[in-house]
C-alpha cells in the first residue's frame, strides 16, 4: 500500500491554496534496473481527483513524465475553514489511495 | 486491506456486484476511474500528435495563460512548472513537453471555484519547449509556450 497522500490546504485571503503530495514511485517504463539490467516496467499515477466538500474541484490525468512523488499546488475559491478535502489517485497497477484533510486558517 | 482490494477485483469482474456494491453506498461513486485515460493523447510521440488525439490540433496563441518556471533547470527529474490561465471561462490545462518521448505529461479540468491554475513538476529528457493548452467553456483551445533548458536530463533516472 503506498504511503499517505499529503494534503495541505490553507485560506490565501480570497483563496486557497492546496498542495498535494502523493509518494509514488511513477516509473516510466524505459529505466533499466542497475543490478539486473532489466527494464523497469511503467507503473504510475493516471488519474487523481481533488474535491472540496464532495464536490468535484479538479480531475487530473498524468503521465509517466511527471515528476516521482508527484506535488501539486492548486487555488480554490469559495473555500473556508473546515471545508473537508479528498483526494484519491489510481494507478496503471490497478491500485488506489485516498486521503483527506481540512481547510487550515 | 490488500486482500479487500483482491475481493473488490474478483467482484467487480462478476458482472453487476460492483454496480450493486455502489448502490449499496459501500464505495464512494467519486472512485478515480483510469478508463478515462486518454491513451491515444499520453502515449502520441510528437506534440503535434498528442495535441490532435487531445482534441486540441491547432490551438491559438494566448498572452493570458501564464507560464512561469526556471530557464534553466538543473534537474531533469524535476522541474517545477506553473500554469495560470486568466481567459475568461478556462476548464483545463494540459501540459506538453516537445522534447519528450511522451509529450503529453498532465491534463487537469477544473470545477466547482478551482482556477485554472496549477503548479507541478515534470521529467524533462532534455532542453525543450513546454506548452500549455488551455481549453474553454466556449470549446475553445489557446495556447502559450516557453523554453525550459535542463543540464541534467530525468527519463534516465
Amino acid at each position: 500500500m503506498a504511503d499517505p497522500i499529503k494534503i495541505r490546504a490553507t485560506l490565501q485571503g480570497e483563496f486557497t491554496d492546496i498542495r498535494v503530495l502523493m509518494p509514488h514511485p511513477m516509473e516510466t517504463g524505459q529505466r533499466r534496473d542497475t543490478a539486473s539490467g532489466k527494464v523497469l516496467p511503467a507503473h504510475f499515477i493516471q488519474a487523481f481527483t481533488l474535491s472540496a466538500n464532495g464536490k468535484p474541484l479538479v480531475s487530473a490525468q498524468l503521465n509517466t513524465s511527471v515528476s516521482r512523488n508527484p506535488l501539486f499546488a492548486f487555488r480554490a475559491r469559495d473555500l473556508k475553514a473546515g471545508d473537508r478535502i479528498v483526494v484519491s489517485w489510481t494507478d496503471t497497477s490497478g491500485a488506489q489511495r485516498s486521503d483527506e484533510a481540512t481547510v487550515g486558517a | 486491506m490488500n486482500s479487500l482490494r483482491r475481493v473488490l477485483l474478483k467482484s467487480a469482474g462478476a458482472s453487476g456486484t460492483f454496480g450493486l456494491l455502489i448502490a449499496a453506498g459501500l464505495l464512494k461513486p467519486t472512485r478515480v476511474l483510469a478508463n478515462d485515460w486518454n491513451r491515444a493523447a499520453f502515449t502520441a510521440a510528437t506534440t503535434s500528435d498528442a495535441m490532435k488525439a487531445y482534441g486540441t490540433p491547432n490551438p491559438v496563441d494566448h498572452r493570458e495563460i501564464l507560464i512561469s518556471a526556471a530557464e534553466i533547470a538543473e534537474n531533469g527529474a524535476q522541474v517545477p512548472i506553473e500554469v495560470h490561465s486568466r481567459i475568461p471561462g478556462s476548464q483545463t490545462i494540459a501540459v506538453f513537453v516537445d522534447r519528450n518521448p511522451m509529450p503529453l505529461a498532465a491534463s487537469m479540468s477544473f470545477a466547482n471555484g478551482a482556477l485554472p491554475y496549477v503548479r507541478l513538476q515534470l521529467k524533462m529528457a532534455e532542453t525543450s519547449r513546454v506548452r500549455a493548452v488551455v481549453r474553454t467553456a466556449d470549446g475553445k483551445a489557446y495556447h502559450a509556450s516557453r523554453e525550459i533548458k535542463v543540464t541534467l536530463g530525468g527519463c534516465g533516472g
